[in-house]
């Protein structure tokens, strides 16, 4: 018999590893899943979870009171998702018992991202940028200024995102420098067509998570967080081209 | 048909898949199979469309699927969840370039243009939606067989 302490960490484990997983992106029938599997390992009976985009609601037959986790803030880590993923097999397979599982996620929230990291994602969106634009607009010899445009309006996005923590402005700035440099290239005569500098420069703000799991959950029958989840690609694409049709109005 | 051509698309869409995948942290021994599956199904996608031309829907749609079950293949053998995989290989079929055009079009006040590329735009969600959920269904209907067989080649012995 679980003693009445346990039962309680046991909940606000499982409450604590799906906060986790849709703070940072995984689709809604993996967290129900993963919350199912671990209330069944850690011997919660009859384990219940009513889990949206902006909060978890989780309760269960042993214990009078439910828990409830507020998510404020999404953001797209699946290196996060993959660790509390690897946390709920070892749960399952009894390599950890449950004080361990609770720590480790701990840890996994407290994660910080290392410091050349912000380098590292401009570089690659540099990268992103400039073969997408070739894939998409077969412009081979503009490479060069799709590789700057892409990596500047990366490191406008995760600045803004990580100093005044807004979303949707993010993009919003972002595109709005991306649009700028394009415009200023082709009228410089480095570049002649600003067309295809803007498509592979947004590319890396593209909202591929959202739009993916929005499909997949409507797929799957969750009528709430599907469209929630449609909105948030919607608001994401609607800020990205208000900015280019500001930089197109004015030039 | 030039296999150069195909060469340089797959080179293309591996880098860029791997590249998507490092801005969203996905962990390292995932880079190589998810720039696998997205270099790969592009050259699908790339035959299909322009030199099979089955058109932009079907083209989308199949590739879809081979995206969903790709993932599913493995996420099994790396043990890793299905979207480090699925998310990463669709960044070269997110209609991004088509969205674009619409807005501009729209904005330049060509009605028809935006119609067409908002077509387009609802025509290729939709496709990669649906495809997503036969991928699903598909990887569902392997999983009963199987357990179905393995049941009644258990009850027999």
């Amino acid at each position: 018999m679980l003693t009445e302490q346990r039962r309680i960490l046991a909940l606000r484990t499982c409450v604590l590893a799906g906060r986790l997983l849709i703070e940072n992106g995984s689709n809604m029938e993996r967290v129900n899943d993963t919350l199912d599997r671990m209330a069944r390992n850690v011997g919660l009976r009859n384990f219940q979870a009513f889990t949206t985009l902006t909060g978890i609601v989780a309760s269960s037959d042993d214990l009078p009171n439910s828990q409830v986790a507020d998510i404020r803030r999404r953001k797209n880590d699946l290196s996060k998702v993959v660790a509390v993923n690897e946390v709920s097999r070892e749960l399952a397979a009894g390599i950890i018992e449950l004080p361990e599982a609770h720590a480790q996620l701990k840890s996994i929230e407290r994660q910080v991202t290392i410091r050349w990291q912000n380098l590292l994602e401009a570089l690659a969106a540099a990268i992103l940028s400039a073969a997408l634009m070739i894939v998409f607009t077969r412009d081979v010899t503009e490479w060069w200024a799709a590789l700057i445009i892409g990596g500047v309006g990366y490191a406008v996005f995760s600045f803004v995102i990580r100093k005044f923590k807004i979303q949707y402005l993010g993009e919003f700035c972002a595109s709005l420098v991306i649009g700028l440099l394009s415009v200023l290239t082709v009228d410089l005569g480095w570049a002649h067509n600003a067309n295809s500098l803007i498509i592979g420069g947004v590319m890396p703000l593209v909202p591929g998570i959202p739009l993916t799991n929005a499909a997949r959950d409507i797929v799957s029958g969750n009528l709430i967080s599907g469209p929630t989840r449609g909105i948030e690609a919607i608001l994401t694409a609607v800020s990205i081209g208000s900015a280019i049709v500001i930089v197109m109005r004015f030039f | 048909m030039n296999w150069q051509n195909l060469l340089v698309q797959f080179v293309l869409s591996y880098v860029s898949t791997i590249c998507f995948g490092i801005l969203l942290h996905i962990p390292l021994r995932a880079y190589n199979s998810a720039g696998i599956i997205g270099g790969g199904v592009w050259v699908v996608y790339w035959i299909m469309y322009y030199h099979q031309h089955v058109g932009l829907a079907i083209s989308n749609l199949i590739a879809a699927i081979l995206i969903s079950l790709l993932s599913m293949v493995a996420a099994r053998h790396l043990k890793m969840p299905m979207i480090v995989f699925n998310v990463p290989a669709l960044v070269t079929f997110v209609p991004g370039g088509q969205a674009y055009k619409l807005v501009r079009n729209f904005v330049i006040g060509d009605y028809h243009l935006a119609m067409i590329y908002f077509y387009q735009v609802v025509v290729i969600a939709g496709a990669i939606t649906l495809g997503f959920g036969l991928g699903e269904l598909m990887i569902r209907a392997v999983n009963y067989l199987h357990n179905v067989l393995l049941k009644s080649s258990k009850s027999k012995a």
